[in-house]
């Protein structure tokens, strides 16, 4: 099978670590985010940043609802979106565990912030089926590890950059103090321990969800139509389908409302799909370039 | 557009959150990158522009185009490792290879072509080992062409609209823009009776380079950071430079300061255009009305196909 072929950079890949060159290794394992039940803690921020020794990286306000943590990067491996949308009157209960009387609660705050219902999203690293930070990487220091996650090796990377405009939902970065990329790791060193991930232990109301990808899939298409049975229309599965651009994402997320809406982008299709296009390209012009000289050379003599 | 218009075209509405990117900006540095890129061309292309001079018996010109090719390689390189974010890890570029990763191809292409070129040069310069220097200035001519191109490949290999959607007119408007600049230089340095292929050599390459930026042009919104801002009007001087370089060559080229004018627009239009599209790529980044709504636009066709 060809490299520039489906499967290989792009499209349905069903066994990731097997493409990579484990021969024997443990089921693919991820998160399923359920945005649905997110309370907007940000436990997960903090679970994070203290597993993974992650430095500060400033304590501005940003003045975007209660995100001041603004987006993923080298220094944020876990984010929580805050999204207020204008109540439409039409709220439905998501089952949500509380204290007070349970007919009709919803996520919508009361009191000061009456007619604003709240989205809550931690976003993560999306450990694509075809990630183009692993594939652009000319060092390997990015690479995937037997539970098919992808993972950054600091003792090797140079500090390229090349892996930040290649990544389809602008999570890597580089930490300009450091030099390095990095994000992150699916808590590599906890799962070869045999433990879950900070910010899914930390979750309070289990949003973030860890386990095997092909068991998390069933659970999201389960908790999709949970939600639609409900009425909750907006409900949207994102990163779940084994056939979207990026041949599916290890950590996928169960959405309120379209994906542009919490900072994703709707459509992503992993670079790598056209390399054969752009290597054939690049061809064609270093063959004009060769003609392009020769004829430099023809005709008359001067 | 030119400056003062205003488009006919509304502006799409679309969501995001907080109006944020969603992607990241690159981290790539400027000048170092543009200036990689536009060294990259020149030297690429130099060495073939030398090869054609040493088989055809101009040692002037071949002696200016040795010394482009392997001082184009060695700035590039100095570029390149400067803009690493830990220089001193630079060999790890060469710890393996990656037909995936355009930078990884284009490391293994840079580092024979570097000591090749430094070779014939050296070699051009003291009329020593002259054997072992035209082999060597072979083997730069041979991967020249590749050096000039694979570049568009760096950075059409990425989730930046502006470069992604380009991939296919990048790699003919980098490496015309590279043979533009080789003959330019040729034109500005070799001795009066050997210009003539570094004039033809300039003229064909920056027709190539117009062909292709135009192309761009066209690719849509998309496109928009090639036409609209600061890097639109760094794309409009690279053209006019070409374009002046183009004219000045066919209004009088043996008349030797015109010919030696030609010779700098080409150059500078080059450099400029490096600049432009990589500006462009930046600011394609930093608007996320650049992956939203082309992105919706091609889940509505999807949906309408039935798929």
């Amino acid at each position: 099978m060809s490299l520039f072929s489906e499967g290989r950079l792009w499209g349905r890949l069903d066994d990731v670590q097997h493409d990579a060159g484990y021969d024997e290794h443990p089921p693919r394992m991820g998160f399923f985010t359920d945005t649905s039940v997110c309370i907007g803690c940000k436990a997960c921020e903090v679970a994070c940043k203290e597993w993974n020794e992650i430095p500060e990286n400033g304590y501005l306000l940003t003045g975007m609802s209660y995100d001041n943590t603004g987006a993923l990067g080298a220094s944020t491996w876990r984010h929580v979106a805050f999204v207020e949308k204008p109540l439409t009157g039409q709220e439905t209960d998501l089952g949500m565990p509380g204290l007070g009387p349970p007919a009709g609660e919803s996520q919508a705050a009361e009191s000061g912030d009456a007619g604003i219902q709240w989205l809550m999203s931690s976003d993560v690293c999306k450990h694509c089926t075809h990630a183009a930070c692993l594939d652009v990487c000319p060092t390997g220091a990015l690479f995937r590890t037997e539970f098919g996650t992808v993972v950054v090796q600091p003792d090797v990377c140079n500090g390229c950059g090349y892996c930040v405009p290649a990544c389809p939902y602008g999570v890597i970065d580089v930490r300009k103090e450091d030099g390095r990329a990095f994000k992150c790791t699916l808590c590599y060193d906890r799962l070869k321990e045999g433990q879950q991930p900070a910010c899914a232990q930390a979750c309070p109301t289990e949003s973030i969800q860890f386990g095997e990808v092909s068991e998390l899939r069933l659970r999201a298409a389960n908790r999709l139509q949970e939600l639609k049975d409900q009425g909750v229309d907006a409900a949207q599965l994102y990163g779940a389908d084994p056939d979207d651009g990026v041949g599916g994402d290890g950590a996928f997320f169960l959405l309120l409302d379209e994906p542009e809406v919490y900072g994703l982008p709707p459509d992503p299709i992993v670079t790598t799909r056209d390399l054969g296009s752009i290597w054939k390209h690049v061809g064609g012009a270093a063959a004009a370039v060769a003609a392009l000289g020769v004829a430099s050379f023809l005709g008359r003599r001067r | 557009m030119s400056r003062g218009e205003r488009s006919m075209v509304p502006e799409p509405e679309f969501s995001s959150y907080y109006g944020r990117p969603i992607l990241k900006e690159p981290t790539w540095k400027t000048p170092d990158v543009p200036l990689y890129l536009f060294a990259g061309g020149l030297a690429g292309a130099s060495a073939v522009l030398a090869e054609g001079a040493a088989l055809t018996g101009r040692p002037g010109l071949e002696r200016v185009a040795r010394l482009a090719a392997s001082g184009g390689a060695t700035a590039g390189t100095v570029f390149l490792v400067h803009d690493l974010g830990r220089p001193e890890r630079f060999l790890n570029m060469l710890r393996v290879f990656k037909p995936t990763s355009p930078l990884s191809v284009g490391s293994f292409v840079l580092a024979p072509f570097s000591s090749l070129s430094a070779l014939a040069a050296v070699s051009v310069v003291t009329g020593r080992l002259r054997g072992p220097g035209r082999l060597a200035g072979l083997g730069a001519a041979a991967l020249g062409p590749p050096l000039a191109t694979y570049t568009a490949a760096l950075v059409a290999n990425t989730a930046i609209p502006a470069w992604h959607e380009a991939h296919r007119e990048l790699p003919f408007a980098f490496g015309g823009s590279g043979a533009a600049a080789a003959g330019g230089l040729g034109m500005l340095l070799a001795p009066a009776a050997e210009t003539g292929p570094a004039t033809r050599m300039a003229l064909l390459g920056g027709a190539l380079e117009l062909a292709a930026t135009q192309r761009i042009d066209g690719l849509g919104l998309v496109a928009e950071p090639y036409r609209e801002g600061p890097p639109g009007r760094l794309m409009r001087t690279a053209r006019s430079l070409t374009l002046a370089g183009a004219a000045l060559t066919v209004a009088g080229a043996k008349w030797r300061p015109l010919r030696r004018l030609a010779g700098a627009a080409y150059l500078a239009g080059s450099l400029t255009m490096r600049f432009g599209v990589f500006e462009a790529g930046l600011a394609s980044a930093r608007d996320p009305k650049y992956v939203v709504v082309p992105q919706r636009e091609r889940m509505e066709r999807r949906a309408k196909m039935g798929v």
